[in-house]
Formats: structure tokens, sequence, C-alpha cells
């Protein structure tokens, strides 16, 4: 996708992407916290998506 | 402008505890790394349980004493993984951080594994990160830094809405300017670990109220399980009964658990006449979450045994949630990577801080706005 710099976004498509982000950190924070095994794993996956979406931004929205 | 003024408080000391954080995320490895690993008798067995061929508590609190003569028990705690466990003790039944003595021991040989001590660069590592060598007055301070911190989250998710009004989610313009750079940088950094920076600013705010909160326990519930002690004088050390018989009485109240640690009369944790024995859940969530038993330190007989209240609760939550000590390495890692996340974001806040930018608010305001396109007269 290019860059619009001509349109407006809605608050709804400004936070879409974010608050996923955020929701997906708090359930990986709170798994880990309520036991071990596969708990454990959805933290670690549920964490590293805040880190992937910058390496993926690095790549794809570099302008 | 709140963004401005919160940040521009809190950024030096934000940055601070990001730096000393960082190598106490792995506190524990580098410890075992620096440290020999002490060979167990009974290597796997932990020293909280009552496995058969684990020493007597009063067995090894006779060696801790006998170590240092003429002091008094102040804590015994103990290890679910394996037989350590250590011993606190002091010139008196109230003395504070600085003139007690922690020993290590191995509860299956009885052997004395160390002593642990003040030096070294992780302790002071960890004194600067939680009250700068200042005490409570300092945890406080860092404390409030906390709070600005919040603030300067809240207030920066406000502005991220006008800023990428006309930008994809994402954008990094690096080719531009550096401003325009760190800027991108700094938002996109800012909104994606926004949760986790949230969490861990939250509950290191209410690990700065650790000593608020006890002392609160101390004075409400602690105080009304014990109200029938109320007009007796505190029981001296030499008066102190059995702690193996004082373990069974609690172990019978609350079966099924492991305890923690056991506070001594007259210190931050029991009142002046109890063992108070903390037990912990039986499940991983509320392992976390202690229940005291307190049991009369010179009959042995129980007194009472009472959850801790919500406080006490939502602060014993608190620390693994600060740590991140509780899913393994990989969480570990993760956790420095956000920290590292934070650091960068902190950088243009920094710049700021030394100076290097002086511009109108209303030329800021028109930065936002345009995304960062028009940049403030410097």
């Amino acid at each position: 996708m290019k860059p619009r710099p001509s349109s407006r976004k809605p608050l709804r498509a400004i936070f879409a992407a974010p608050a996923a982000i955020a929701a997906l950190s708090i359930v990986a924070l709170v798994a880990a916290l309520t036991g071990d095994g596969w708990r454990d794993a959805l933290s670690w996956v549920g964490l590293a998506i805040p880190v992937l979406t910058v390496v993926w931004a690095m790549k794809a929205r570099r302008t | 402008m709140v963004h401005k003024w919160t940040s521009l408080v809190c950024t030096i000391f934000l940055l601070m505890l990001c730096i000393t954080g960082l190598p106490l995320i792995f506190h524990h490895e580098i410890d075992r790394l620096s440290g020999d690993a002490p060979e167990f008798g009974m290597p796997g067995v932990g020293s909280s349980s009552n496995a058969p061929g684990l020493l007597p508590l009063d067995t090894m609190m006779a060696k801790a004493l006998a170590a240092r003569p003429g002091e008094v028990p102040l804590f015994m705690a103990f290890d679910n993984d394996q037989p350590s466990m250590t011993i606190t003790t002091g010139p008196r039944p109230d003395a504070k951080g600085p003139e007690m003595t922690v020993q290590v021991f191995d509860r299956s040989t009885g052997k004395q594994l160390g002593q642990e001590d003040d030096s070294g660069v992780m302790h002071f590592l960890l004194q600067l990160h939680t009250d700068m060598f200042l005490g409570l007055p300092g945890m406080l301070f860092l404390g409030a830094m906390g709070l600005l911190f919040t603030a300067a989250l809240v207030s920066g998710v406000v502005l991220y809405a006008p800023f990428m009004r006309k930008l994809d989610f994402g954008t990094l313009r690096v080719s531009r300017s550096r401003r325009l750079k760190w800027l991108d940088y700094h938002n996109l950094l800012g909104i994606v670990a926004l949760a986790w920076m949230t969490v861990v600013g939250v509950t290191g705010v209410i690990n700065t109220l650790a000593n608020p909160i006890n002392k609160l326990w101390q004075r409400n519930e602690l105080s009304e399980m014990t109200r029938e002690y109320a007009g007796k004088g505190a029981v001296p050390p030499s008066r102190y009964g059995s702690l193996d018989k004082a373990m069974a009485e609690a172990r019978t109240a609350l079966p099924g658990n492991n305890p923690q640690f056991i506070g001594f009369p007259g210190g931050t944790f029991s009142s002046k006449h109890h063992y108070a024995v903390f037990f912990q859940g039986d499940t991983p969530l509320t392992e976390r979450l202690l229940t005291p038993a307190l049991i009369d330190a010179e009959t042995g007989a129980f007194t009472a045994a009472r959850s801790m209240p919500w406080y006490n609760k939502s602060l014993s939550l608190s620390r693994p949630l600060h740590f991140g000590d509780y899913g393994g390495l990989p969480l570990k890692i993760l956790w420095a990577l956000l920290d590292l996340f934070t650091i960068v974001i902190l950088i243009p806040g920094l710049y700021r801080w030394l100076g290097k930018r002086q511009a109108s608010p209303a030329a800021h305001v028109r930065e936002v706005e345009t995304g960062g396109i028009a940049v403030p007269a410097e």
C-alpha cells in the first residue's frame, strides 16, 4: 500500500491495528500468570507481536 | 501539551529505570552464571515441602543462630524447587534491613551454602532501580515518576490520532529528515508497546507502595486477627517455641499448601506474639497470593488464618507483571526487547530535555496535525 496523503482516516481505522496489538498483549501478559505450558507459549506469541510488527514496518513501510 | 510536560519530568528517571531494569530482568540467570551452582543433598526436593529426609526446622534454626551468636531469628524462607532455604537473623526482633544477615542453607544436608551479601553490581542496580539509595522517599518518588509516565502514555495515545490521520499504520519515513525518522519510530514503537508499557508502569507504581501496603495490613488485618493478644507484651526470643510444631499446626489449618516464608514475632510481617507462616496457593495463579497462618510463638497453638486483603493481593500480582519472571526465558527476552523499545521511545524526549529544540506551542500543534510534515522553526 502506498501512503495516501490526501485521505483523512476515521478514528476506527487509525486505532484498529493498535487496539488489536494491545488486546493481544494483555491476553499474553495474563496467560502466563494463570499457568505453565501452553499458557506460557501463548504469552510468547502475544508479546512477540509488537516486536514482529516493528520488524514488518521496517521492511514494508519504510519510505 | 500534557504529553510534553509529563514526559519532560519523567524522561530522565525512566531512562535510568529502563537501563538498570534491563540486566535486572536476567537477575536470576546472571546470579547463577556468576556463582557456583550449589550441589544439594536431595536435588529437586523443595525445602517448602515436608518430604522425609529434610531436616527439622528447629535444627536449621539452631545452625543459623550458632553462626550468629547473640542474634534473634527474623525470617525463614523456603524454595519450591530445591532444598535450599534462607534464614535471616538480626540483633533485635524489629531489626531493619542493613542490620540483617541472610544465610543460605541446604535443608537436606544442613550445610550452610553461603551468605547473601549487599555488594556486587546486581545489588547496586537493584537499589538504584527501587529507591535510588534513598529508602522509602526514593521509592515513592519513583512511584510518582511512574504515574507521570502513565499520564504521558495516555496523552501520547491522544496525540497519535491527529498525527496518523493521513498516514498508514506503521509508516516509517526514514529518508526525509532525522527528526521525522525519530518521530515515526517514536510513534510506532510507542503504540505497539503501549499495553506492555502501561502494565509494567502501573505495576511498578504499585511495587513502590509495598511498604505502606504492608503497614496497612499490619495495622488493620493483622491486629484484628490477633485482637486477644492486644494487651500482652512482646514474647522474648528466649521463649520462642518449636518451629516444627508450629509448622505442623499451620499445615493442619491450611492443608495441601506449602509455606513460602515464616515471619517471626516483632517483625514487619507478624505480630509481637506469633510465627506468621505465609502459605502459597495450590494453583499457578494462586501460588502468588499468600495466606498467613498465625501460630502462637510461645505455645505453638493456632490463632488464625486469613487470606490477604485486596491491596496485598494486587501487590503480589504486580511483582511478576513488573519483573516478567513468570513465563520462562522467552518471556524474559521479550521483556528485554520491549524495554529496549521503551529506551528508543524516550530518545526524542531526551533531546527536548537537553534543550536542543525550542519552538512555540502553536508550531508543535501544527506539526502533530500534519503528521510531522510542518517542522517547527528551530
